[in-house]
């Protein structure tokens, strides 16, 4: 049951085979369980989510269920969920309980899912190894001593380690995709705009993206189905008609063409990912695809624009916490400006104040054409880089990270490589594609190996069938990291 | 040395939209602390703002009414800064392409009798967010916080340094009040603050054409304070400037109670607000369909009708400026016009006077004068039909007030209404004039018999004898005789 599918799970439940209480009850086990190990959870609430359980099996029991009514999902602590506390790994909401919930996860609500608790992050979002949690440290379930990813490191553990079914995430840089990667499992964020971003913590609105985290496309596909929609509430939100983004999953792959940016298989990817992805990339040429070479010029330039841009926008988004209204606030201080200088000080940890500092500085008189406008310029040249690719290709395919989970500790006093980390992922938030991550196999000590797919605007359908295609013809996604 | 004061106005007009500019909930006044602020006004964690067509279309609207251009795409860009009572940390304004850009607004001033007409050409219109407020009272060293008017929606409209004096500078700021609540995007209530004016002024010689260091003089809520603070600061900046020393660029603040400005901050403290597009909100996009829609729904503006009452009704500018000075009281000036087209000038001199004064002292619009234009326009046609005199009128007037609906609903939707109360009132007291040539006629001779010696000095060319004369028939016929038959039947008989 551990490794069933979603479906599989919802076949279970439909038939009445298990009760989701049941079910809920097996994940809640497990994760409490686990979670002194792994520390993927900063909220587990067991008589919440078996109350939801609970008014899943009536729903069932009336006929009224849905492909994830009664699924326990675990929610990255990055979405407002009433009632729960919402902390997005951050001192500064270690107190917030949430009044309302995420647009995400009233669409979970909606269709009777279970939320199984909420999922440990970097702090606002921010790093690629959940390291900068105020929570503690995520720890890879397939190598304990290895980070998970970040920021969606809580989710990613969760799923690896079978402590649920499935998560959601958010992507500002990779945050869905490096994490999926490192913990071996498959993660998708969706076109900009395409899931509501309201309700869900701000890090960098032009950037940030919700998406399903999960086992396998298949999986991904349905929970895409109940997070992507209209919302009025979010002006960036796209109006559309809604889709099944399982409607594609069985196409064969005849004729699929992939690109491979040259860029992207260079001397700076490690050999073990370089052979996994190679290895992938072959499996699918057997399976009917041609690769064709494609470039993106501007590849390079992404970690710089998106370390100028993200930074900016977040200065912005995290004044909102000054200890005024709700959240922390030092409970020491002279005056007002001191009330703002200690709570601020205190409330946030060191790489949101280095984040917050850089975007200050790039938005600050004199400095804003030099870094900010520039930085759009570039911004939109690289989304010309990827049309143009997509002119030669259907899907872009390459590693999501550069390496295997690196250890922990080992590149947190070196904000610059981490940074690198995501240099696969970044330029897709920059040009607001969509892209996922899927395990092609294990390399350096034996920790996992994502492959990258990136698809064209709102290709969703598509890419979760290109996904689904490999993972019917390989079995990584089905491994589970020992206990 | 003869020297010249500069002017720049920049009001804050808060939009009458129901709800807030970014958020759903109520922007009415008055209601307990932060009864009026939700989850968006609150800045909670993950919110994010959603735009109301409303303010947008008040926005075109009022572009429209000063012939600007309606920017489209125009952009929503955020202004950071700490303060409790600004609960996201940053205020969402447009800063480099706003939605209103340039247009113009026409004065006339009419000061010691002179009558003179002026062109305040306008920056920029931009929609912005208010902010909340912060109570420093009642809280015992502390201070307490309401965002009920955070996210109110303001357009602040920016004018060019144009104006030369206090006086133009209330002049712009009554004319753009009269306007804003005229074409309905603002209801110009000073005293909640929905029509706020900022003042940049500088002083030079006269003849020079470079400015001067400017002051900008903060939240002038009336039309007094915004005329004495002017005068004020320029007489300050003169003095200064006088004895030898510089202006300092600074934002002041002017004390009602002492009659000056004192400095808030100067340029160097001066905060950088680290402007930037706001990635929640996209471009804002106006369609042409929208704007002609817009324009379709403009009313005849306050300029054009001035002009029209001076043209086509002979009226003076004064007349016509305060026939103007709000939309109820031009509606219902043309409406009593409407019933009267032979005598418009009559019809604004009972509008502005007697309707007015009656109105004022009962603190009434003149939407929901108890007497409908009708029922106005009747009683004027009988004193122009020689029925009564004008003096009569004011009596039937006063009583036909007394008796008409007092009712606070707009003359517009009643129904009903007697509209032949003054012939009423007239016939049931007699009150018509007499303008029977024949009884007049009696009543001169009469009075000419009672009063030889005064016929004695009109002969002996005393014209005031004739005064007297005229009076006395008058009140013979007590009141009701027709003043101008009077004379001409007196002046007869006295030189036959």
């Amino acid at each position: 049951m551990l490794n069933a599918s979603l479906k599989q799970l919802s076949a279970m439940l439909a038939a009445r085979k298990i009760s989701s209480v049941e079910l809920t009850s097996e994940f809640l086990k497990r994760s409490r369980a686990l979670n002194p190990e792994y520390n993927a959870f900063i909220t587990l609430d067991e008589r919440t989510s078996l109350a939801q359980a609970q008014a899943a099996d009536i729903l069932i029991g009336s006929g009224r269920g849905q492909p994830l009514t009664g699924i326990p999902i675990a929610q990255k602590d990055i979405f407002c969920t009433k009632g729960w506390l919402t902390t997005c790994g951050s001192k500064m909401l270690s107190n917030f309980i949430s009044p309302y919930d995420a647009h995400v996860i009233g669409r979970f609500n909606a269709v009777g899912a279970v939320n199984i608790g909420k999922t440990n992050m970097d702090e606002f979002a921010m790093g690629s190894s959940n390291e900068t949690s105020f929570y503690g440290p995520v720890k890879n379930p397939w190598d304990t001593a290895a980070v998970p990813g970040g920021s969606s490191g809580g989710s990613a553990c969760a799923v690896a380690a079978r402590m649920a079914p499935a998560a959601t995430g958010t992507d500002t840089g990779g945050s869905i995709r490096q994490p999926a990667a490192l913990c071996g499992i498959s993660g998708l964020k969706p076109t900009y705009g395409l899931v509501s971003r309201y309700g869900m913590v701000a890090f960098a609105s032009s950037l940030d993206q919700g998406g399903p985290m999960a086992k396998s496309a298949e999986d991904l596909a349905l929970m895409l189905n109940v997070m992507a929609g209209f919302d009025a509430r979010d002006s960036t939100s796209l109006e559309r008609e809604p889709e099944d983004y399982t409607r594609d999953l069985e196409k064969p792959l005849d004729g699929l063409r992939i690109g491979l940016p040259k860029e992207y298989f260079v001397k700076e990817i490690d050999e073990d990912v370089a052979r996994a992805v190679e290895a992938a990339i072959g499996q699918y040429r057997k399976l009917g695809a041609e690769t064709v070479e494609v470039s993106l010029p501007n590849t390079k330039l992404s970690v710089p624009v998106y370390y100028v841009l993200a930074p900016a926008e977040a200065s912005s988004n995290l004044s909102r916490f000054d200890g005024v209204r709700y959240g922390y606030r030092a409970p020491d201080y002279l005056d007002l400006n001191d009330m703002y200088r200690k709570t601020r000080a205190q409330g946030f940890g060191s790489e949101v104040k280095r984040r917050i500092l850089i975007g200050t500085y790039v938005l600050s008189h004199g400095y804003y054409d030099a870094y900010y406008i520039q930085a759009q310029k570039l911004r939109r040249l690289m989304a010309q880089d990827f049309a143009e690719a997509f002119k030669q290709c259907d899907v872009i395919m390459g590693p999501t990270s550069p390496t295997v989970a690196f250890d922990l500790g080992e590149r947190s006093s070196d904000p610059v490589q981490m940074y690198l980390s995501d240099a696969y992922t970044i330029a897709v938030n920059l040009a607001g594609l969509p892209a996922m991550s899927i395990p092609v196999g294990f390399g350096h000590k034996n920790r996992p190996v994502g492959l990258h797919i990136i698809g064209n605007y709102f290709a969703e359908a598509q890419m979760l069938n290109v996904a689904h295609q490999y993972q019917l013809e390989s079995d990584w996604h089905t491994r589970m990291p020992k206990e | 040395m003869q020297w010249e004061t500069v002017i720049g106005l920049e009001v804050h007009a808060q939009l009458s939209t129901e709800s807030k500019i970014f958020s759903g909930a109520s922007t009415a006044f008055g209601a307990a602390p932060n009864a009026e602020a939700c989850a968006v006004d609150l800045a909670l964690p993950g919110v994010l703002p959603v735009l109301n067509r409303g303010a947008v279309e008040r926005a075109i609207r009022f572009g429209l009414a000063v012939g600007a251009k309606v920017n489209s795409p125009s952009i929503f860009a955020r202004k950071n800064y700490f303060y409790p009572d600004l609960p996201k940390g940053y205020q969402i304004s447009q800063y480099e392409l706003p939605v209103v850009e340039g247009g113009h607004i026409q004065l006339q001033i009419v000061q010691d009798g002179k009558e003179q007409e002026k062109i305040v050409r306008l920056v920029r219109a931009h929609l912005e967010e208010d902010a909340g407020k912060s109570l420093h009272e009642d809280f015992h060293g502390m201070s307490g916080i309401d965002l009920n008017r955070a996210g109110t929606p303001l357009l602040e409209i920016v004018s060019e340094p144009d104006m030369r004096s206090s006086v133009e500078a209330v002049a712009y700021a009554k004319t753009l009040h009269t306007l804003v609540r005229w074409i309905g995007i603002c209801d110009g209530n000073m005293q909640e603050g929905s029509f706020r004016c900022d003042a940049n002024v500088s002083v030079r010689l006269r003849g020079s054409d470079k400015l001067g260091t400017r002051c900008e003089i903060k939240n002038l809520n009336s039309f007094r304070f915004l005329e004495k603070a002017i005068d004020y600061e320029a007489r300050r900046q003169i003095e200064i400037l006088e004895d030898g020393g510089s202006i300092q660029q600074q934002t002041r603040l002017f004390d009602p109670e002492k009659g000056e400005t004192r400095a808030m901050r100067s340029k160097e403290d001066a905060q950088d607000y680290r402007y930037f597009p706001d990635p929640d909100l996209l471009p804002l996009e106006i369609s042409g369909n929208w704007i002609e829609e817009v324009k379709k729904g403009l009313p005849e503006l306050p300029q054009q009708m001035r002009t029209r009452l001076e043209h086509d009704y002979g009226l003076s500018m004064y007349d016509a400026l305060l026939l103007t000075a709000d939309r109820d009281i031009s509606e219902y000036y043309e409406a009593v016009v409407g019933k009267l087209p032979s005598d418009p000038k009559l019809c604004a001199n009972w509008v502005m006077g007697e309707v007015s004064a009656y109105l004022n002292n009962e603190g009434r619009s003149f939407d929901v004068c108890p007497l409908s234009p009708a029922q106005l326009a009747q009683l004027l046609l009988r004193i122009k039909d020689g029925t009564i005199s004008g003096k009569i009128a004011k009596d039937v007037f006063r009583q036909m007030w007394a008796q008409a609906d007092a009712e606070s609903i707009s003359w517009k939707n009643r129904e009903g209404v007697d509209e032949g109360l003054a012939d009423r009132i007239i016939d049931s007291q007699g009150l018509r004039q007499i303008s029977d040539s024949s009884a007049l006629e009696n009543l001169v001779y009469e009075v000419l018999a009672a009063n030889p010696k005064s016929v004695e000095e009109f002969k002996a060319g005393k014209e005031k004898a004739f005064n007297a004369l005229v009076g006395q028939v008058m009140k013979a016929a007590r009141g009701k005789a027709n003043p101008a038959q009077v004379n001409e039947i007196l002046r007869k008989k006295l030189t036959e």
